[in-house]
């Protein structure tokens, strides 16, 4: 039951060999057993839904409803009516929504069953899930490791099997590399493709919800429900819902596949090169014709994207006044020290240290040399992808040059920083990309990036499940969880 | 690009955060590993290259302007730490 796809639970419940109270039942009872293990959700609902549980049940009755019944968890940082949304952070640790996000309803909609809220490094800055308010997340494969983030605790989650499905957002990876540590499968999106309304900002022009399951079919199933223009969120595009389209076949002929050998041959450890240049061979044995290509500008990713994203986080947590919502100190003797005050004792080390950075990047002397220069690099970036995508189809490269790492391995510095070189430049576009599980080293999971052309999701999500229909990667699941 | 201790109280004003005194010099040589890692997009010749400030700079779009929602007062003021049947409550900022 724990290792079944979406459309396998699906065709159980519209056959009525399970209820839907079953199957959630089976997988809450499995999130109360792990989550002492890997801390990876912050709320687990004692209750189910009641309205949630009636909407599936009819829906499961009209047919034609792949999604109706299916457990999932939110990441903690999109909106849900009733429920506290902490974003990971005591800021809004009492945070208790009026309304739901736009993603969170659409799923609703569609009959899927919230059993918790996942666990994220606070306002979603971070790649190990360290920097939470309520505690680490450890990587199921590896207690003593971490699951990546910002989306570590979706990650994890859905790599214990503790659920099927878990929503997550990714800025500059935070979909893509807890993925990859954790051995499941994550699309980022292209911007706009997903509202981002009831979705607490971080980095408002590189947010993007997505979602993190087992394989690409899941993912695929489930982004269809929650994408499409809302007018509640002006970024989102006019586009028609995304409709994807499970290959019938694992022949990928007639695609080109970009690949940046360089990119490969720079990576130290051993073991995710050899993982990457096999995963890539075996596209190629599906039938897709392998394309040198090159991104000249993406090593200067990493320095634009740490000055446009703080800029963007210090203006968005501006709001976080201790007034309106959110954490509001005790020690009040007037309006700034209330300003400052409940700010210093709400965000963590992390958060004030991002806000420091855009607040000097955006102010008077250092806008121009800093902010603008690197909007400039930004387009140099882009531009590199859209001459790459006038010779391919998909891009395939590493998504982190490194595995799951241990707790505390990288407090200090900016190595952490260094280590989403292969997944910022393509957030930094706003293209859709992919991580999928292509295998193991020393015992940890390693994953693929698959980039695709704006709003072809269905190129990258196809190529992903052929490859899964090759390879059972993704159905592996750490032995510790069974 | 480094800044020293009267930089980082000016930044941590502009951020709206106190420092406290143990933590003055670890912030700063956070930040500053920070913007030295910054200092590679001057590598970059961007010369005559247009600011890419969003991916969608292409669709922005606009509505009509007409009310689409009804008022949340009471369900919005309930989130507040502080607040009266109509307002945000504040420490008192004119004598």
């Amino acid at each position: 039951m724990i290792n079944l796809s979406v459309r396998a639970m699906s065709a159980m419940l519209e056959s009525k060999q399970i209820s839907v109270q079953e199957l959630c039942g089976v997988y809450s009872d499995r999130t109360q057993a792990f989550n002492a293990d890997t801390n990876a959700l912050i709320t687990i609902h004692a209750e189910l839904n009641a309205a949630e549980l009636l909407q599936a049940q009819a829906l499961l009755k009209q047919g034609g409803h792949p999604l109706a019944g299916i457990p999932l968890v939110h990441k903690d940082l999109f909106c849900t009516h009733g429920v506290k949304t902490t974003c990971g952070s005591n800021m809004l640790a009492e945070f208790v929504p009026p309304y739901n996000a736009t993603v969170v309803q659409k799923l609703s909609d569609q009959g899927m069953v919230s059993i918790g809220k996942a666990n994220m490094d606070e306002f979603a800055m971070g790649s190990s899930n360290e920097h939470s308010a309520f505690g680490l997340v450890s990587n199921p494969w590896d207690l003593s490791r971490v699951p990546g983030g910002s989306s570590g605790g979706s990650a994890a989650a859905v790599a214990a099997r503790m659920v099927p499905i878990a929503t997550g957002t990714d800025t500059g990876g935070s979909i893509r590399q807890p993925a990859a540590f954790c051995g499941i499968t994550g699309i980022k999106p292209s911007y706009g493709r997903v509202s981002r309304y009831g979705m607490v900002a971080f980095a408002s022009s590189l947010d993007q919800g997505g979602v993190m399951a087992p394989s690409a079919d899941d993912c695929g199933l489930v982004l269809s429900a929650m994408s499409g223009h809302d007018p509640l969120d002006s970024t989102s595009a006019q586009q028609p819902q995304f409709d994807w389209q499970k290959p019938k076949t694992p022949d990928s002929k007639g695609l080109k596949v970009g690949v940046v050998s360089a990119w490969i041959e720079d990576l130290q450890d051993e073991g995710i090169k050899q993982r990457t240049l096999e995963a890539i061979a075996q596209l190629q044995a599906n039938g897709a014709e392998l394309v040198e290509i090159d991104l000249p500008h993406a090593d200067l990713a990493i320095s634009a994207y740490y000055v446009l994203a703080p800029a963007e986080c210090s203006s968005n947590l501006s709001r976080f006044d201790g007034v309106r919502f959110g954490h509001q100190t005790e020690h009040v003797t007037d309006l700034e020290s209330l300003y400052r005050q409940s700010r210093s004792e709400g965000f963590g080390q992390e958060v004030q240290k991002r806000i420091m950075i855009g607040a000097w990047a955006l102010s008077s002397g250092y806008y121009d040399a800093y902010y603008l220069k690197a909007q400039k690099v930004r387009r140099l970036i882009s531009d590199d992808f859209k001459q790459a995508f006038s010779q391919v189809d998909v891009i395939a490269c590493p998504v982190s040059p490194e595995v799951a790492f241990k707790h505390g391995d990288k407090s200090e510095g900016v190595s952490m920083y260094q280590a989403d070189k292969f997944t910022i430049p393509a957030s930094l576009a706003g293209l859709p990309c992919l991580s999928m599980p292509i295998g193991f080293t020393q015992g940890l999971p390693v994953g693929l990036q698959l980039i695709g052309n704006y709003f072809a999701e269905q190129s990258i999500l196809s190529l992903a499940d052929q490859y899964q229909q090759q390879t059972n990667f993704h159905l592996q699941f750490p032995e510790a969880f069974a | 690009m480094s800044i020293n201790r009267k930089e980082l109280e000016e930044i941590a004003a502009l951020a709206q955060l106190n420092i406290p005194e143990t933590q003055v010099s670890h912030i700063t040589e956070s930040l500053n590993q920070v913007m030295a890692m910054i200092e590679h997009i001057n590598d970059a010749n961007t010369l005559e290259v247009t600011p890419m400030a969003h991916p969608n700079d292409a669709w922005q779009l606009v509505r009509q302007d007409e009310v689409t929602d009804s008022s949340h007062k009471n369900e919005l003021l309930a989130l507040a730490a502080h607040a009266d049947e109509d307002h945000y409550l504040v420490p008192k900022v004119i004598e």
